[in-house]
């Protein structure tokens, strides 16, 4: 990788920026169907704070789907049983995040590469187990039937329409806030730290006490979005805690492209997107080609993303946005590097 | 609760430890030679337990038969998957080969899933009876798998502490540049490695088979828990391998014994303790 595409100078992004804001803005207005726009949103807000902890800082974790499904958890079972409100409730899934976080952190942030990724897994393990032990979250059926309720008692969650457009609104805040972070001094530490954890130390920082900070605040993120999505779709179930979800972020953070913010936001939509209109693509499949097997694709989501995972570990390194990013940089300079040998053309 | 049941249960502990030392020796060689951990590792294992359930089912072939054929096919298809995938990502980030194996295992689960169903299947057992220690009875196949498993560990423990072969692959771990300007083919060393590493887990599966369900499920926890011994032992020793296992899965009978809750965790707060006390290990640096 040549360099990280999270340069603040250029103003092309602010363009793009706009231009995906508007995009999201008129979505639903444009066909999008609500609930499909709010999960995609639910996972992008989820991809986009865990890239805070891989494409940042370079630590891959493998234990984000305890904080994202015991968020949900949380919310589920404050609303439904308790009756808390549902800022309560995001509140809530935000703070256990960080809590659970800074408990996983403190054992792994001593740890990583690989060994980081083994040592969440098995931490994040432990809440899993536990959620299929205690009675509160309903076992192997999860919990069902949860109502969106009042936000700050005056927007009416129950309209598709308008939780999309609540989840729009965190979705943008977080973004922005992803955003100043990358681009503070703590960001750029968290990338030195990325780049050479020695120098880092060698300079006078424990980069440790940094690594926790950055992954209670991934944390914390993700147990908003799991909240978030608990509320739209009105179900928390153990699918949310299991390792896979872990892996399934990863994935979408690298479909999109490990070097830009945008990457996390870009592969979150394809994939969620992708993966509910995969019977409907391989029907359309089938009836262009001819071949019935294309019908099946459906029913075997699983295999199709495990496919998508190792083309784009082979084939598609640089991700979606990544790989939309240098062709426009490459249109938009239009000259040739003095570095670069060029091409004879 | 009575003598021979908590020995039976130590006994049943015994058992589980083998099949964490089996898979981790698995894990740690591959992770030594290419320092990749295999992901898919848990999925093998299934894999190694479907083909012993199937070739009985609708073939009629012997367990003893695929104790010894499902390891050598899966070794093969390692052998092929190392040679056209995962030669691709060497000297990348840690993170291509964590997502490379997960999408495997994605695959082969959802393979195996779509061919044999969602539940899983329990192994048309074979009574082989049971064999008293005093008053202790233990069941036979048990104690084969006990007994079979540390002579496993012992004939990979002497091909790579004792053979010719075994002295290349540590110097190839050591040093592989320089191994190969000696002449010796480190491609074909990493491949025989990742195959040892993936029929070694497909003969876990094997073994498992007449006494644990075996589904993609089951794979993916005992994985999950195979990992935490690896951390616990160490990620490159064998002798940890073997202390490591054994002993957790002792812990682990004991702990469901007095505490059943906890004994699915408890392994889990090991690694934990483990990781707090141990010194930090650091990333090493390119300058």
């Amino acid at each position: 990788m040549s360099q990280d595409y999270i340069g603040a100078a250029r103003p092309t992004y602010l363009y793009i920026y706009i231009a995906g804001t508007v995009l999201l803005l008129i979505a639903p207005l444009i066909g999008l169907y609500p609930v499909l726009g709010t999960n995609m949103l639910c996972f992008a807000i989820f991809a986009t704070g865990y890239y805070l902890l891989l494409g940042c800082t370079g630590l891959p974790s493998l234990g984000h789907a305890a904080f994202f499904g015991v968020g949900g958890y949380l919310a589920g079972y404050g609303i439904k049983v308790i009756g808390i409100t549902p800022e309560v409730a995001l509140l809530a899934g935000a703070l256990n995040g960080a809590v659970l976080g800074l408990i996983m952190g403190i054992v792994a942030v001593r740890r990583s590469g690989i060994v980081f990724a083994m040592v969440t897994l098995a931490l994040a393990q432990i809440v899993y187990f536990l959620c299929v032990q205690i009675p509160q979250t309903g076992g192997e059926d999860g919990i069902v039937g949860i109502s969106r309720g009042m936000l700050f008692g005056v927007i009416d969650l129950s309209s598709d329409t308008v939780m999309y457009y609540v989840t729009l609104f965190f979705f943008l805040a977080i973004f922005y806030f992803i955003l100043r972070v990358v681009r503070s001094p703590f960001g750029l530490l968290l990338s030195a730290i990325k780049h050479s954890e020695y120098r880092v130390i060698s300079v006078g920082f424990k980069p440790n006490n940094y690594k926790l900070l950055v992954f209670v605040i991934s944390a914390s993120i993700s147990g908003l979005a799991g909240s978030l999505k608990a509320m739209s779709t009105g179900v928390a179930t153990l699918g949310d805690v299991h390792w896979m979800t872990s892996g399934y972020v990863l994935l979408m953070v690298l479909l999109g492209g490990l070097g830009t913010i945008l990457g996390p936001t870009v592969g979150a939509l394809v994939l969620v997107f992708l993966e509910n209109k995969l019977g409907a693509i391989g029907v359309f499949l089938g009836s262009v080609t001819g071949i019935s097997w294309f019908g099946t694709l459906g029913q075997s989501v699983p295999m199709v993303l495990g496919v998508l995972f190792v083309l784009c570990v082979i084939v598609f390194r640089q991700g979606i946005a990544g790989g939309l990013m240098l062709l426009l940089e490459r249109i938009s300079s239009n000259r040739k590097r003095p570095d670069d040998p060029g091409d004879f053309d | 609760m009575p003598l021979n049941l908590f020995f039976l249960q130590l006994f049943f502990g015994l058992t589980n430890g083998c099949f964490y030392v089996l898979l981790s020796l698995g894990l740690t060689l591959v992770f030594g030679m290419l320092r990749i951990i295999n992901f898919s590792h848990g999925a093998i294992f299934t894999l190694g337990g479907t083909f012993a359930w199937a070739a009985q089912e609708y073939f009629a072939v012997n367990y003893w038969v695929m104790l010894l054929l499902a390891p050598i096919v899966i070794g093969i298809f390692g052998i092929i998957i190392e040679r056209v995938l995962i030669r691709r990502i060497y000297g990348l980030d840690d993170l291509y080969s964590v997502l490379l194996t997960l999408g495997l295992t994605l695959i082969i689960d959802g393979a195996i899933r779509s061919a044999f169903g969602v539940a899983g299947h329990s192994y048309e057992q074979t009574t082989f009876g049971t064999v008293s220690f005093g008053p202790i009875m233990v069941p036979l196949y048990r104690l084969w798998v006990v007994v079979f498993s540390l002579l496993v560990w012992l004939a990979v423990w002497l091909l790579v502490e004792r053979t010719k072969l075994g002295s290349y692959l540590r110097a190839g771990v050591e040093n592989a540049k320089l191994v190969g300007a000696l002449g010796i083919n480190i491609s074909t060393l990493t491949s025989l490695s990742f195959g040892l590493g993936m029929g070694l887990a497909g003969l876990a599966g094997v073994l498992a088979a007449p006494i644990k369900t075996i589904s993609p499920v089951s794979g993916e926890n005992i994985l999950v828990v195979v990992f935490a011994v690896v951390v616990i032992g160490g990620m490159d020793s064998m002798k940890g391998t073997l202390l490591a296992g054994i002993g957790l899965g002792l812990v682990e009978s004991l702990v469901r014994i007095y505490y059943p809750e906890g004994s699915s965790v408890i392994i889990f707060v090991i690694m934990g303790a483990v990781l707090l006390l141990r010194k930090q290990e650091m990333k090493k640096v390119e300058i």
